[in-house]
């Protein structure tokens, strides 16, 4: 009975082809335009957000802060009297429909644009904005998405750059007089742009890694990489990862057994890392913006007001806290805002205009703009915080 | 820890990762069986069942009600789309059948998406208290209960095919539809029951697994395909063979990411498919080609 074994055969390649198609989805839109019978012509915005997939818990504070700001705003009397229209597009963690949203976006003829919330969706759309000649600020972490700035004209980006929390790292491991580590990271852009940066800064600090490995973002166990860190003699390690591969590798971390110090990245900077490993989390210890610990800064830190601010409206309106994401959701947007007050409804003025932006003072940190720099943050952004009983307490 | 070290703890989480893709595949394995169709919805099954037992858990269900609870509404879904998407068609090809299954894998985890959303949820351990260690490698308490649930899994499955009125039915039905209707046995009723109880099977998978890779809408695909290329490894029909090829692809998997690169994790679950259809499609221990009509 040969020919039910050919049917097999072929059902399976079917099944192999078709479940390639079912990686790609469909779209989903918000529009939060004023709709008030104001005379002037609104100012169109886009934005391209991960508000599903992989990186949705990053996308998800930030579209509901964009949506917060821009409702203020508009409340306000928008932008010199013309209100905003603020449309946001989910790239579903996808760098293909990152690149398909923003080029609906520029059809639109939006000012400028939005996004993304992952360095790997950012990455893809700076082609068609530099092409297009579109300003875009992204929220990412990675520092290639405005490195080399002259390849990047068009492109800004508001979340630290790698090598602000790379530096805040290694200044920590030096401190403890460590020497050996162990680096673990996500294998897309924002674990590869993590990983590019630490190699270089450990080789200037002398600080040798031992252990390299990467996960992938939808791994379910990462017990195989750490295996090789429990067996070398690496004295920490740290791990370049967003929630829910964050969360899980730290699990795995604890059940292991491995007692050398644990030490993430500003990626997990969220309730839902702490909430989904379950305890593991606790003694985790990584660089972050202030707003997590907006409460424990001094007074007499310039970003204290606009923290509580920000915390403040956020809590009100979402009955949670914001995170950090939210917020660099909510300097990309002010910034922007910015820059269209002095510019007016130009995209060469907008751009021009957000490389002259200087001492402005956001939720992520000052931003000091300039031709050199896209990002505009320093290491003073950032503080160290360990996970204490589920909470962040600020390292002193 | 030594290299012998590093050597068990590997093959623990391959256990682990294994026993996660037998009892998928187990699922699989009965649905083929008992209907002849390859259901590719499975991993939604197990999406379903560990997102509703999560859900249910964090509004204060104790964990064993949960449990059940998900296990049923999970097979009453799987029953209801038999019922709803595979009877009407139950006239048509297998690879009809297949893409209609297909179909529904995708529209369960679009409704997954509305009733969840995106966001990952976590269930508690079932029991508390940290890692077990053997010879210095590391096995945590929710693995033995994964084995446990594997290990019954297959045992029950075993005895109700081999020493059961009712599963040599079922037998019946797969060798010969007509055949069996002549002595009696509904082909129908077994298909109902045939899906049902994947559903529930794959539910229970879901809450077994949810403990230690967290619940998500979209778990399922990954975790689904797996499901299958292990089945395929055992030949499909066999239940043994699914366990098997359930093991054998979590130990590959983890010697490959531990030893070789991590990158090459799910690459090497498509290479063994694609070798072992090409090699030897019957499945490793696979009796669709040996048994004679």
């Amino acid at each position: 009975m040969k020919k039910p074994m050919k049917n097999i055969t072929l059902t399976s390649l079917v099944i192999m082809v078709a479940a390639g198609l079912l990686l790609s989805g469909c779209t989903s839109g918000k529009d939060a335009g004023n709709k008030a019978g104001v005379a002037n012509e609104p100012y169109k915005i886009g934005a391209v957000v991960d508000i599903s997939g992989n990186s949705s818990s990053l996308g998800l504070p930030e579209r509901d802060t964009l949506l917060m700001q821009v409702e203020k705003l508009n409340a306000g009397g928008g932008i010199n009297g013309h209100p905003v229209e603020l449309t946001i597009l989910d790239n579903k963690s996808d760098e293909t429909e990152a690149v398909l949203a923003v080029k609906k976006l520029i059809e639109q003829k939006v000012l400028a644009v939005l996004g993304c919330s992952a360095s790997g969706t950012s990455m893809a759309m700076i082609n068609t904005v530099q092409n297009e000649k579109v300003p875009m600020i992204s929220m990412a972490a990675a520092s290639t998405i405005v490195e080399p700035v002259k390849d990047r004209q068009w492109v800004f980006k508001t979340a630290q750059s790698d090598i602000v929390t790379v530096k805040k790292i290694i200044g920590y491991l030096k401190e403890k007089g460590i020497t050996k580590v162990a680096f673990l990271y996500m294998n897309n852009a924002y674990g590869d742009g993590g990983k590019k940066v630490f190699i270089n800064e450990a080789a200037a600090a002398g600080i040798e890694i031992a252990v390299e490995e990467k996960f992938e973002a939808s791994d379910k166990d990462m017990t195989p990489q750490l295996t090789k860190v429990k067996s070398s003699s690496a004295q920490a390690a740290i791990v370049w990862a967003i929630p829910p591969s964050a969360s899980i590798i730290t699990k795995n971390f604890r059940d292991i057994g491995l007692s050398i110090p644990l030490i993430h990245s500003h990626g997990v900077g969220n309730q839902s890392f702490i909430d989904l490993a379950q305890g593991a989390a606790d003694g985790v210890i990584l660089p972050i913006g202030k707003l997590t610990v907006a409460s424990q800064i001094p007074d007499s830190d310039p970003q204290k007001k606009v923290l509580l601010g920000y915390i403040d409206d956020y809590t009100k309106k979402y009955n949670t806290a914001p995170n950090s994401f939210g917020g660099y959701a909510a300097d990309a947007l002010s910034l922007l805002v910015s820059a269209i007050q002095k510019a007016g409804p130009d995209r060469a003025a907008i751009r021009d205009q957000l490389e002259k932006t200087q001492n402005f003072t956001g939720v992520s940190g000052v931003f000091n703009i300039s031709t050199q720099d896209h990002n505009g943050l320093g290491e003073d952004s950032m503080v160290l915080v360990q996970i204490q009983n589920g909470q962040w307490k600020l390292l002193k | 820890m030594d290299i012998s070290g590093q050597f068990l703890q590997l093959l623990l989480t391959g256990l682990t990762l294994g026993s996660i893709y037998s009892l998928i595949a187990l699922a699989v394995v009965t649905t083929f069986s008992i209907t002849g169709i390859l259901n590719m919805a499975q991993g939604e099954f197990v999406a379903i069942g560990a997102l509703l037992a999560a859900s249910l858990c964090a509004a204060g269900m104790p964990l064993g009600a949960a449990f059940l609870v998900s296990v049923l509404a999970v097979a009453a879904l799987g029953g209801l789309l038999e019922r709803a998407a595979i009877h009407p068609a139950r006239r048509a090809s297998g690879l009809t059948l297949v893409i209609i299954t297909i179909g529904v894998s995708i529209s369960l985890r679009g409704l997954a998406l509305l009733i969840w959303g995106t966001e990952p949820f976590s269930l508690p351990a079932f029991t508390k208290g940290g890692p077990l260690f053997v010879g210095g490698a590391a096995v945590s308490p929710q693995s033995l209960w994964i084995f446990g649930l594997a290990a019954a899994t297959l045992a029950g499955l075993y005895a109700f095919f081999e020493l059961t009125y009712a599963g040599k039915a079922v037998k019946a039905c797969v060798i010969n539809r007509t055949g069996a209707r002549l002595v009696g046995i509904n082909p129908n009723t077994m298909s109902f029951l045939a899906f049902a109880a994947s559903g529930a099977l794959g539910a229970a998978a879901g809450i077994f697994i949810a403990p230690l890779t967290l619940a998500t809408y979209d778990m399922g695909f990954m975790l689904g395909v797996k499901g299958f290329v292990a089945a395929i490894i055992g030949g499909l029909n066999n239940v043994g063979g699914a366990v098997l090829g359930g093991i054998l692809l979590g130990i590959l998997e983890s010697y490959g990411a531990g030893l070789v690169s991590s990158g090459l994790k799910d690459a090497l679950a498509m290479i063994i498919l694609i070798v072992v259809l090409l090699v030897k499609p019957e499945g490793i221990i696979g009796t669709i080609n040996a048994r004679k009509i």
